[in-house]
């Protein structure tokens, strides 16, 4: 059952005088429980993709589902409370908030919900658990690595429970170490927890964590194997 | 309450920025108090006036004494129950940092207009039987350490000479805004030192009736019109508003005053709130990135804005109390110099509107945010 249905968008960006085509009529599913790496060259769409799936973006045209409701038809308002439900973002460059600790910035997501603050603690105490820095809670962004760092920020993602992650360079800032642990991780979430994943990334290794890999190069997405799945 | 620990963790992120931003508030908001509470003191002087007491002064300065001889011609205009007089007599005791007024007066009949001003009988009959006593307020006992049958002396300055009193008694005023730090004695006793020069600063009149206080002014200011010390002749509630005008427009001036600093402050608090802003792009866009809506981003950024100028209110406000308190400030000038509740209300509002004025731009910019563009620009 595809969770993720992208139905003829286009997208289009105004740079300066010229208008910028990324997609015309893009249609692609991303199924539920699904593990899919988006690969493709700087100014593919990639990200812009990952933004359109959360309503950070809105397509020129076309429509944009998650789990059955379109996203490209709500106010910014309905988007915001859907996002706090429905969406886990991570970032490459982890936008852990420095004056909180990584208690505190795991628990954000969850302030917007009606959670009381032990049941807010049991769920934070929770994630930091699944990724491994159950000891860390009261440290603060620039006392952890960069691999914890991104840890935490894979945390605050899933600690709302959300239907689907999405993570754009996840390990682009990441030495090879640090990658490894986030990618077991990653798989982890997946395989154990039925996390629907969506991720965008540059770097091999991590496109082979996942269990599918598309290719997105002008406007078309290719499976590795260079079967056209969506354009 | 939940969201909190999220501003308070904000204000922390540059503490010194945080607490001096605060600490403008607080002094402007003291200034501000203070500032006003001058012309709510003099105010409350005039609001508390009777209206049965009527003053005659010299129309042509308050500092030009009157001729005795008034007295008597006083006593006999219509609508007049009884007279009294009184002197300003400036001395300074010590080294005269501490400042109060001292007043020569007929005794028995001052104490007889004034029943706001209460003597236990046996220290006011001491007092009216002694030529060198002095009655003075609580608040020079306080001030002082005074007691009853001390020998206190006081230079003189219009009046030159060292003048040795016995303190015979103290008064406790029933009304606050009649003050408790003033020092009088005998007129008697300064006539005698200085027969050519002392004749009364001004005279006070009981009359039975507040409404004929028109016609009594103009008749003794008509009596008075041609001679060499003409009169000006009005309530005491006028009295006291003209002893405010003396200090100038100081309504106007205390205002102004009060109102450039508190504008001055919103600059500076606007633009703490402005440089908090720009620096935390990215974050704000990671919170909308997690659900965060618009609404609640600029709520987040308000309340940040409220907790400083509320802040600095409590802090500022709060040392305006306390500070005649602590240290005496208003005492001989301005008695019962106070912050009144009203002044405590409009600079809660002051600090609200502080909120608003410094909050509100950067909280529209938090809010309107685009994402995408700002998560490009971190990324």
């Amino acid at each position: 059952m595809a969770l993720v249905e992208i139905r003829d968008v286009s997208k289009s960006f105004k740079r300066e005088a010229q208008t910028v085509d990324v997609y015309t009529d893009l249609n692609i599913d991303f199924e539920e429980g699904s593990y899919t790496a988006l690969m493709g060259p700087s100014g593919s769409g990639k990200s812009t993709l990952l933004n359109l799936v959360a309503g950070l973006d809105r397509p020129t045209s076309g429509t944009v589902r998650v789990a059955g409701a379109e996203v490209s038809a709500m106010t910014p308002s309905q988007l915001a409370d859907w996002r706090a439900r429905t969406i886990g973002f991570v970032f490459q460059s982890y936008n852990l908030l420095p004056v909180l600790t990584a208690h505190q910035n795991v628990e954000l997501p969850l302030l917007l919900t009606r959670l009381s603050k032990k049941e807010r603690a049991e769920r934070t105490a929770l994630a930091l658990d699944v990724v491994g820095l159950g000891d860390r809670v009261d440290h603060f962004p620039r006392q952890l690595s960069g691999g914890q760092e991104q840890r935490v920020a894979i945390a605050r993602a899933i600690v709302a429970d959300p239907t689907l992650i999405l993570l754009d360079e996840p390990t682009g800032q990441l030495d090879s170490k640090s990658s490894e642990e986030v990618l077991i991780l990653l798989r982890r979430l997946n395989d154990e927890f039925r996390k629907t994943i969506m991720m965008v990334t540059h770097d091999a290794r991590a496109a082979d964590n996942a269990k599918t890999v598309l290719h997105l190069e002008k406007g078309v997405l290719l499976e590795r194997a260079g079967v056209e799945v969506g354009r | 309450m939940k969201f909190l620990p999220l501003v308070l963790a904000n204000l922390r992120r540059h503490r010194l920025r945080t607490i001096l931003t605060t600490a403008s508030v607080a002094l402007a908001l003291f200034l501000f108090a203070t500032l006003r509470s001058v012309t709510t003191t003099l105010d409350g002087g005039a609001q508390v006036s009777s209206a049965s007491r009527m003053i005659v002064e010299n129309s042509t300065a308050f500092v030009i004494p009157l001729p005795m001889s008034y007295a008597a011609r006083l006593s006999s205009v219509p609508h007049v129950e009884s007279v009294t007089w009184a002197n300003w007599f400036g001395g300074k005791y010590g080294d005269g940092k501490k400042f109060f007024a001292q007043f020569a007066i007929a005794p028995e009949s001052y104490l007889a207009m004034y029943p706001e001003l209460q003597v236990p009988e046996d220290q006011k009959q001491a007092f009216l039987k002694e030529r060198s006593a002095a009655l003075i307020g609580e608040g020079l006992v306080r001030t002082f350490g005074w007691k009853v049958g001390d020998n206190v002396t006081l230079q003189g300055t219009i009046f030159p000479g060292d003048w040795t009193f016995t303190i015979r008694g103290i008064y406790h005023p029933t009304v606050k805004e009649y003050g408790d730090e003033s020092f009088m004695f005998h007129y008697d006793y300064l006539y005698e030192k200085y027969p050519d020069r002392v004749t009364p600063g001004w005279f006070i009149m009981k009359i039975d009736d507040p409404n004929a206080a028109p016609a009594v002014a103009k008749t003794i200011d008509d009596e008075f019109r041609n001679s060499t010390a003409p009169t000006k002749t009005g309530t005491e509630k006028a009295f006291a508003a003209g002893w405010a005008s003396m200090w100038g427009n100081v309504r106007l001036l205390m205002s102004t005053i009060g109102m450039a600093v508190v504008f001055a402050i919103l600059l500076v608090t606007g633009n703490a709130m402005m440089m908090n802003q720009r620096e935390r792009t990215s974050e704000v866009a990671v919170m909308k990135t997690v659900g965060f809506s618009d609404r609640r981003v600029f709520g987040l950024v308000i309340i940040e804005a409220a907790v400083i100028s509320l802040t600095g209110a409590v802090l500022g406000l709060g040392a305006a109390v306390l500070m005649p308190i602590v240290t005496g400030f208003g005492g001989g000038f301005l008695p019962n110099f106070h912050v009144t509740p009203g002044t405590l209300l409009v600079g809660g509002v002051v600090a609200l509107l502080l909120t608003v004025a410094s909050g509100i731009f950067p909280a529209w910019q938090a809010a309107k945010l685009p994402v995408v563009q700002a998560l490009r620009r971190v990324e």
